[in-house]
């Protein structure tokens, strides 16, 4: 079990030995989004901003327009918050940062609204140019690193707080293609997950069960064959359905000339609050039990 | 109220906050405990308006470092304001006492906060808007790192806001170390002068000291930088980074009390 945000912590400090452009700044999180781990190794490719992550954007910015590799890293709420200085400073410019958002959704936890990040992927996906992507466990995490050191470009990296079963990557991995987890392909129901929900639906018994790694671009083709062949298409994230991956795959269907009926799981146009995670996704009808029971239900 | 009582709420004060933290098994002991003296003051000696039932014209607070939340519960239910044991609901499930303020679910919290460097503006607001009702806000010295928050000090003296009064917990550390190597802002009292705010510097478990800083008018603004030790009152947690983020076990608990008996 690791969460995502400390794979990328560990990833950081192999891929810092073999990039040396690559920089960091933090936004006193540290800790939490793991870049200390980086700190401690290459202290002088290390920026510690302070709590003033707008600044610590912008200067990200700058630091790509210098030839540096730069990732940017706060909570998801907060980083995506200063969303005039990314949209102008990063994704405006084409400036080639990776802005990290860890502590992503509801599986924050007791810290409550404030400190989840339950919005940032709408807002990202707005911005002409911007990847976003929410990686499944950690040997994506890394992947999607290597990816984004490899063709650099604006992009917004969403991690989790808590562990997650840790999987293995087959060699066929791309970022980009929605990958069957599990179940039958051609299942009358099709379940599109991305991010934690996604293990609360392992048991893929009567459906077929999709992971997005990439949000933006999305991949409408395998949206499309999924869609030419399942009544019911269901959505499950930790985010805000509006502008989350609930929007995304309602207006790729939209423009199919038939679909089936499509359910979308998530935050319902609400805020966070405080809560253990296990009662939270239960609340927001993302566990186990509740995505369960609205499967069976069709 | 008098001196001794003062003291001896402020001592309940922290039992509360760390029976509480203890309770729910997360939460920010150290800014919750540098800021005991500061609030107690405030509401048992200095603002108007607050009782069990506090009147709608209270002067304003906003906790702007709303991870601190704690403190100001256990301040409500020392006022009366809530049951002691609510307290035990703490950052559960639709409990209003959420883990950062929530406005809400719970109005008198003031300001939804625990997103840094939006507190001073709301009470810049609240200041312009409730004319002559006085109107405090507690801010954490990292926190002084935001931009918005010198955004607001600018606007506070160009509205000459006298009645606006913002307090900074200056208890030198945040999460990633002390404030002066992760972004310093030293010398804090010369730059809020320059932005024209009346400064007053003082240590912040002194509560006389606070009494008269707060107590004395002012034709601007009134920054007071109050100087305080982060984890106060509990041996073990006083000027520990490592404790801003991480409740107390059953253990620890039993110590940190022993410590704040009578
Ligand atoms: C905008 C924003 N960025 C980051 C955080 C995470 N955070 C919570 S508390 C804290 C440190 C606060 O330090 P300080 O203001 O000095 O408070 P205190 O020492 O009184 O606890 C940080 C960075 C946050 N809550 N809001
Ligand atoms: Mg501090």
């Amino acid at each position: 079990m690791k969460s995502t945000r400390q794979a990328f912590g560990e990833a950081l400090i192999t891929l810092g030995e073999t990039f040396p452009h690559i920089v960091v700044l933090d936004a006193d999180l540290s800790k939490s989004t793991r870049t200390e781990l980086f700190s401690k190794k290459f202290p002088e490719r290390f920026y510690q901003m302070g709590i003033a992550e707008a600044n610590m954007l912008g200067t990200a910015a700058g630091l790509a327009f210098a030839g540096h590799i730069p990732f940017a890293c706060s909570f998801g709420c907060f980083v995506t918050g200063r969303y005039d200085t990314i949209r102008m400073s990063i994704a405006y410019a084409g400036a080639p940062v990776c802005i990290v958002g860890t502590h992503a959704g509801l599986a924050v936890g007791e810290d409550g609204h404030s400190q989840m990040g339950l919005e940032d992927v709408g807002l990202m996906r707005m911005l002409p140019g911007m990847a976003v992507m929410q990686p499944l466990h950690a040997a994506e995490t890394l992947a999607v690193m290597q990816h984004f050191i490899t063709t650099p470009q604006p992009m917004y990296l969403r991690l989790t707080r808590q562990d997650l079963p840790e999987m293995p990557l087959n060699d066929s991995w791309d970022p980009y293609t929605l990958r069957l987890i599990a179940g039958n392909p051609d299942a009358s129901i099709a379940v599109i997950a991305t991010g934690a929900p996604t293990f609360e639906l392992l048991d893929a018994d009567t459906y077929s069960l999709w992971h997005a790694t990439s949000l933006k671009p999305f991949d409408r083709v395998s949206m499309s064959k999924i869609a030419s062949k399942a009544q019911h298409i269901i959505t499950a994230e930790d985010h805000s359905t509006l502008g989350g991956l609930g929007s995304i795959v309602a207006e790729v269907l939209a423009e199919l000339p038939k679909h089936g009926i499509l359910h979308r799981c998530g935050v319902q146009d609400t805020f966070g609050e405080s809560g253990t995670r296990e009662e939270l996704y239960q609340k927001h009808g993302i566990s186990k039990e509740k995505l369960r029971a609205l499967i069976s239900s069709l | 109220m008098e001196h001794v009582a003062l003291i001896e709420r402020a001592r309940r004060i922290r039992r509360h906050i760390l029976t509480m933290l203890t309770q729910a098994g997360s939460g920010h002991p150290g800014g919750s405990l540098s800021a005991v003296e500061i609030l107690t003051v405030l509401f048992f000696n200095h603002m108007h308006g607050w009782s069990q039932d506090p009147y709608p014209s209270r002067d304003r607070f906003v906790l702007s470092k709303g991870h601190a939340a704690p403190a100001l519960y256990a301040v409500f239910a020392e006022l009366g304001i809530l049951d002691p044991e609510e307290l035990l609901s703490f950052r559960r499930l639709n409990s209003r006492l959420q883990g950062h303020p929530d406005r809400r679910r719970f109005p008198l919290v003031e300001a939804s906060t625990g997103s840094l460097g939006q507190g001073l503006s709301i009470a810049l607001g609240l200041a312009l808007g409730l004319d002559a009702i006085p109107v405090t806000c507690l801010l954490g010295d990292g926190e002084m790192q935001e931009g918005q928050v010198w955004e607001a000090c600018a606007a506070a003296s160009r509205y000459q806001l006298h009645q606006l009064t913002m307090i900074i917990d200056a208890n030198g550390l945040q999460i990633d170390g002390r404030v002066e190597d992760v972004m310093p802002l030293e010398p804090l009292d010369q730059k809020l002068r320059a932005f024209g705010w009346q400064v007053f510097e003082i240590n912040g478990h002194d509560m006389d000291a606070l009494k008269v800083a707060l107590s004395v008018p002012t034709h601007e603004p009134k920054a007071i930088i109050a100087r305080t030790i982060k984890g106060k009152g509990v041996s073990f947690m006083e000027g520990v980074a490592s404790w801003h983020g991480k409740a107390p076990n059953p253990a620890e608990l039993k110590a940190a009390l022993e410590e704040l008996s009578a």
